[in-house]
């Protein structure tokens, strides 16, 4: 039964990382359109940032809790700035092409910054600091859930309540669905997409950098080709949950995660991304639309 | 011209800001050394100073060409109509045959080898140009179908003993089967589900290569592959080497041909037209599912076909050959050259494989050039190098008249 306890929370911690970077590529989605097939390589470059940002911090005589709090701040702005920046180049000149432009722009986008980061640093896994501290209170529960799962289980669930919050309550939110629903009447009635656009990469990246922050302390090293892998995986949680819904990306995350961990734990670990992608190739032919989508009818 | 220059350099710091982390400090926590390396921010600050003009000026022009096209006039460029004569399109192909025929006697071993390597990507560009170019069925994990073929070779000549010439079409009709068997289910999805799950299985294809010991000997390959045999005649590798860059170019042909016929066959018209409007082209009475199954298939089976000969030629194989990497290469290839445009295809796969083969001292910034230039050729040249022009039918009796009257 603890085996059972234990494989269930490492696989929530996992899926709830795997939620996070689903978001984004379910928020582009739902706006564009678009498989954003650079997004893991922004939750990489967060990952990155906060390494480095961090690794300067420690050797310069900060300590602590702090430094992941400045390495996750700097993780954010500028996974957020290369979100922005990556909408503007790759895709926006795109704007209106044929379906398999802007995928294609966005992978080669994704083989650019994937070796835009190999050459400016290093091929070589690079260990990444404990950052997250043990925290006494969680002793007693020591063997079951560690301090660093607890922390991505908490900001995780912070961070899904905020976005909710932002989405439902507040102006650019309400702007956000406009623009999901009908982008030309979203235009007509004041509303700047392309505004709204960048605003949906900006926070999509802001969310995987900081799952990018979050795995790095946690499995404890950090690499050019993480993203790929992250972001297929996160691909699949979006399209299981149903792409382009929001809490439809969460429970594909948490599905996903809990998945591949009892896969892991119970047949073999060699095989856990082909049980992933087994389960995304099931639900496509299954329920296209995902777990909680809706079907949409294509009109002509 | 002041506006410009502000707009240039707000560009310029904007990429300093961007680029600063990660370009210019570089950390070894386990040592505690942090290394600034200042003078990459200053080559990052001019070039995209510099490449902002051109970025700008590039994007005017891209958009005064759409208004032209617009408006209804289409050019072609004096290249596209030579290209596009009949008579000097054979005489470069007979050109062209002639010196592939005569190339393994002008050149060395190292040469015809690397010739082989393009060659065979060549292939691998026209078999997936089917689906992506012709289809519009955009494959990520085409390297898989591949990777089936080469190992459908290196098993059966291990255990059975069986040689390359017998495997040659078992190798492609296997490959044709993974297609269909992979895309039977999916193929009734849109176009960048499709992307994805061909994505999940070319890694699944590799993960269970690397892991199922028993059946694929795991990470440490299958070596010991024959060559392909002549007849029982023994060669050494210079004439090994050489009787397989026939058999490619030899190939090659058979492939340019076959696409050549296919794409103006009534199923490559229908692909054609499925890649363009699904809906209208369901409506004419196409069956979407059929085409669609028949494009990725025949896709996969030269991948298949192209992977007994990568096996025979390298005689050793493992699964490392087989990444994503080889997929995002022979996709950039059928980008890059034109899709659809089969001469385009050619022209790319042997720039993309021979320019940075003869290029080694910027061998490790080719995957950055590529993916820079598959962005750049979707914005600036959607159609590639060689666009490929479609085929029109003038009703010859209506002009006439039209001419007289």
């Amino acid at each position: 039964m603890e085996y059972f306890i234990e494989l269930f929370l490492s696989g929530l911690t996992r899926g709830s990382i795997y939620a996070l970077i689903a978001l984004g590529y379910t928020m582009v989605y739902g706006i564009i359109q678009l498989i954003n097939f650079a997004h893991g390589e922004i939750y990489m470059i967060g990952a990155f940032v906060a390494l480095i940002v961090a690794g300067v911090c420690t050797i310069y005589g900060f300590a602590g809790v702090s430094v992941l709090i400045i390495a996750a701040i700097a993780a954010v702005i500028y996974a957020s700035a290369y979100g922005y920046t990556l909408e503007k180049i790759a895709y926006r000149p795109l704007r209106g092409a044929p379906r398999l432009s802007p995928l294609i722009s966005a992978i080669g986008m994704s083989i650019f910054l994937q070796n835009y980061v190999l050459l400016a640093q290093t091929s070589d896994f690079l260990p990444f600091p404990r950052l997250i501290p043990d925290f006494e209170f969680m002793e007693p529960v020591a063997h079951i859930i560690g301090s660093p799962e607890l922390v991505i289980l908490v900001t995780t669930v912070v961070t899904m309540i905020l976005l909710t919050l932002l989405i439902k309550k507040t102006k650019v939110g309400k702007a956000m669905r406009a623009t999901q629903q009908d982008m030309s009447m979203a235009r007509l009635v004041g509303i700047n997409v392309d505004r709204i656009i960048s605003l949906t990469f900006v926070i999509g990246s802001a969310l995987a950098a900081i799952g990018g922050v979050l795995v790095a302390s946690y499995i404890g090293q950090v690499n050019f080709y993480i993203g790929f892998l992250a972001g297929v995986k996160a691909f699949t949680a979006a399209v299981l949950g149903g792409i382009g819904s929001i809490p439809g990306a969460v429970l594909g995350g948490l599905v996903l995660g809990l998945t591949e961990s009892f896969a892991a734990g119970y047949v073999s670990s060699d095989y856990e991304d082909v049980f992933a992608f087994g389960l995304l190739v099931l639900i496509l032919i299954l329920r296209p639309a995902g777990i909680l989508g809706k079907a949409r009818k294509q009109k002509v | 011209m002041l506006k410009e220059f502000r707009q240039s350099l707000l560009v310029s710091i904007w990429f300093v800001f961007l680029t600063f982390p990660l370009m210019v400090v570089r950390v070894n926590t386990t040592e505690s050394i942090v290394e600034w390396r200042w003078m990459s921010l200053v080559w990052v600050a001019v070039a995209s100073f510099f490449l902002s003009y051109l970025w700008r000026y590039m994007l005017a022009r891209q958009q005064a060409k759409k208004k032209v096209e617009e408006e209804g006039v289409q050019q072609l460029s004096k290249a596209q109509l030579l290209l596009e004569d009949m008579t000097f399109r054979y005489k470069a192909m007979g050109v062209l045959l002639a010196f592939s025929l005569v190339f393994p006697w002008i050149f060395d071993t190292y040469q015809s080898t690397i010739m082989i390597s393009a060659l065979i990507y060549v292939v691998l560009g026209l078999g997936l140009n089917i689906s992506v170019g012709l289809a519009g069925l955009l494959d990520l994990g085409y390297v898989a179908f591949f990777a089936v073929g080469a190992y459908s070779y290196a098993l059966i000549n291990h255990h059975f003993d069986f040689g390359f010439w017998a495997c040659l079409p078992v190798g492609g009709v296997l490959g044709c089967l993974f297609g269909v068997i992979l895309g039977f289910p999916i193929l009734r999805l849109r176009g960048d589900y499709l992307a994805i799950v061909t994505l999940g299985f070319g890694m699944i294809i590799k993960v269970v290569l690397e892991n199922w010991n028993e059946f694929s000997f795991g990470p440490s390959g299958i070596a010991n592959i024959d060559r392909p045999g002549l007849f029982g005649i023994d060669m050494n590798i210079d004439g090994s080497t050489t009787y397989i860059y026939y058999i490619m170019v030899a190939m090659v042909v058979f492939t340019i041909l076959i696409t050549m016929r296919l794409r103006n066959s009534r199923i490559g018209r229908a692909w054609i037209a499925l890649r363009e409007d699904e809906i209208a082209c369901v409506a004419m009475g196409i069956d979407m599912a059929r085409t669609k199954l028949s494009a990725y298939a025949l896709g996969a089976f030269w991948a298949g076909m192209v992977g007994v000969l990568f096996a025979a030629k390298t005689t050793f194989i493992n699964p490392a050959s087989f990444t994503f990497m080889e997929s995002a290469i022979i996709l950039s290839i059928v980008v890059l050259g034109g899709m659809g445009s089969i001469l385009g295809v050619i022209l790319g796969a042997f720039i993309l494989i021979l320019l940075p083969e003869y290029l080694r001292a910027f061998s490790e910034y080719r995957m950055l050039a590529f993916g820079a230039a598959m962005v750049l050729m979707m914005i600036f040249r959607p159609q590639g190098i060689i666009s490929n022009i479609r085929q029109k039918y003038e009703y010859k009796g209506l002009k006439e008249e039209a001419d007289n009257g």
